[in-house]
């Protein structure tokens, strides 16, 4: 006997993973939004400490700017399928089946971590060939950086979808909930430097542990130097999911 | 020794049976308070007016929703409790459904038909319900009754014991619900328990064996269609052309006598026809009537008979139509 929890779970996943790819905008805006913010900005200001020279110095890291976007438009498409299948009985309808509920949310999990490994190998592949200088990072590492964050605000994204009402409120609800959190991440301006309940506050999202992982990893101070911020991000992880199972509304 | 006399009962075990049920949604309530039985191999029919508390009841019953108060047994298994090994011997279409818009049928067929252990083939289903042209289809460009009759096969795909339908046909063209009554038909037929909902009284004395007519939450008959008429509209009405005269005459024996153009029903009808219309309660009216015709030789231009129906029963035990 299988675990309840894999019956139907890889056939479910990779028809949601089809699914996906047929609905172009969904797909390409996944894939490609923050590749053009990355190269765009890129090209503007150079990718962080660039060796090449830098045509204006920007107090952030576009590399990972690009990776936290990367994260955070897979949070966002994620709100949107649930709050989509909700309103159209879609979520009712699976469950009124065999599937257990950690199959049917587990398989949305799976097809966006897949999709956040895709973009981000494109991201780098266009960093490789678009900005030579660019300081070489372990890509295993800084993926699995990603990977980790995005699990982590992925947790949040179905506390977020809980609070939409209908599908047509998933983008500006996703994105008045993720965007701060971002604005917050001290990926633009160093989270020491908040005043204390500020700092405090911004601890509470994945978004700031992450970027202070990815910081981390880029500048090869490794994982060791930031196991504050992996428990964090598990811990986060841990709270929203056991959030988001008392508060999640399926139909 | 105690004399081995073999007991022989048979006893029906409902296969379904709810007791009391009730469910509130804050301060609204849904189900007030019902009971109900369903017997093996027929299709039963709740019946109701929007908001009477149709759906609650059914995902209750389904173990879909959780009621407040109130027993339930499926298949001599409590609906929560039992959820999974439940799951596997029901059916169930819900109420205005989706599934994912860019789904393909045959996809969807192959992914349920992965999470029941007994499956039936599933080419011959969709063949039966009529969609072997549309496997490739995105659900998304399915026709209203090409999706319903998605839906049934879903929900037969693992040989359910016991199907329920909540409003399969509603927003259907005649055409497309005709077909579907075709389809629910042939379930029974092949020994399945259906329980379905509609607010369609020409649809559940159609198809139902049974039907409860449910308003406000509350039950307020069960019965077959036949025997609700029968209770509680007996009245029946005949209605007939004819330019013999005193035609009236020679009906008074069976009650008042209308003429369409307000005649005099015994005159002769002055350059042709008349209609006429007789009302009288019971089933032996139309046969007392025909009887009748025939004995005097009345010459009948035109006969129609109107009988009530359910909607007449449910507008007399509510007061109002179901529509309004
Ligand atoms: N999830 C819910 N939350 C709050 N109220 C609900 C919910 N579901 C149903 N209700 C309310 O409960 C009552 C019964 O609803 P229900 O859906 O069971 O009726 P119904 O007979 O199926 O109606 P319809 O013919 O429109 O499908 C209605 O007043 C409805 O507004
Ligand atoms: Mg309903």
């Amino acid at each position: 006997m299988q675990p309840r929890f894999l019956q139907g779970f890889w056939k479910l996943t990779w028809l949601e993973t089809k699914i996906f790819t047929r609905e172009p905008m969904g797909f390409v805006a996944t894939l490609v939004m923050p590749l053009v913010v990355f190269i765009a900005l890129g090209r503007a200001f150079g990718v962080a400490k660039p060796v090449a020279a830098p045509q204006v110095d920007i107090p952030f890291n576009v590399a990972i700017l690009a990776a936290v976007l990367i994260a955070l438009s897979a949070v966002q498409s994620l709100v949107a399928i649930i709050s989509i299948y909700r309103e159209g009985g879609i979520l009712k309808r699976l469950r009124a089946t065999p599937l257990s509920p950690v199959t049917i949310m587990g398989a949305q999990v799976v097809v966006k971590l897949a999709f956040t490994v895709i973009s981000l190998s494109l991201l780098m592949l266009a960093g490789r060939r678009l900005f030579p200088g660019i300081r070489q990072v372990n890509v295993f590492s800084f993926t699995a950086a990603v990977l980790l964050s995005t699990f982590s605000i992925l947790s949040l994204g179905f506390v977020i979808a809980s609070l939409v009402p209908t599908a047509r409120f998933a983008q500006p609800v996703g994105a008045a909930v993720l965007y701060p959190m971002l604005a917050l991440s001290g990926l633009f301006y160093p989270v020491d430097r908040f005043p204390r309940a500020l700092r405090a506050f911004a601890y509470l999202f994945p978004t700031t542990h992450a970027v202070s992982l990815l910081n981390g990893v880029w500048d090869g101070s490794g994982w060791g130097a930031h196991w504050v911020n992996v428990a964090a991000l598990l811990v986060l992880f841990a709270g929203y999911t056991a959030l988001s199972t008392r508060v999640f509304r399926w139909e | 020794m105690p004399p081995s006399t073999p007991l022989v009962t048979f006893v029906v075990i409902p296969v379904i049976s709810v007791f009391n049920l009730g469910k509130r949604y804050g301060r609204t309530v849904a189900v007030d308070d019902v009971s109900l039985e369903v017997f093996e191999g027929e299709i039963f029919g709740l019946i109701g007016p929007n908001g009477a508390g149709k759906t609650t009841t059914m995902e209750c019953v389904e173990g879909n929703r959780v009621p407040d108060k109130g027993t339930i047994s499926v298949l001599g298994l409590d609906p929560r409790r039992d959820a999974n090994t439940l799951r596997q011997r029901i059916g169930v279409q819900h109420q205005e459904a989706h599934l994912q818009k860019r789904i393909k049928v045959w996809e969807a067929v192959d992914l349920w038909r992965s999470l029941y252990t007994r499956v039936v083939d599933s080419d011959t289903l969709l063949a039966r319900l009529g969609l072997e042209s549309k496997r490739d289809s995105w659900f998304m460009n399915l026709s209203g009754g090409q999706k319903q009759r998605l839906f049934i096969a879903l929900a037969l795909i693992h040989e359910p014991e016991v199907v329920f339908l909540d409003e399969l046909t509603t927003g259907l063209d005649p055409q497309a619900r005709r077909a579907i009554w075709g389809l629910v038909t042939g379930i029974r037929d092949r020994g399945t328990t259906v329980f379905l909902t509609t607010h369609l009284m020409e649809e559940a004395e159609r198809l139902c064996d049974r039907v409860a007519i449910i308003e406000h939450g509350r039950l307020i008959e069960v019965g077959t269609p036949d025997d609700l008429v029968q209770k509680h509209c007996p009245e029946r009405t005949v209605v007939f052309t004819s330019d013999d005269s005193n035609v009236g005459g020679r009906m008074q024996a069976l009650g008042p006598v209308e003429r369409a153009d307000g005649g005099e029903v015994g005159a002769v009808a002055e350059g042709g026809a008349a209609t006429y219309t007789i009302r009288g309660a019971g089933d032996d009216f139309v046969t007392d009537v025909i009887n009748i015709i025939a004995r005097e030789g009345i010459r009948v231009r035109g006969f129609r008979t109107e009988i009530p129906t359910l909607e007449d029963v449910f507008l007399k035990l509510t007061g109002h139509g179901i529509r309004d």
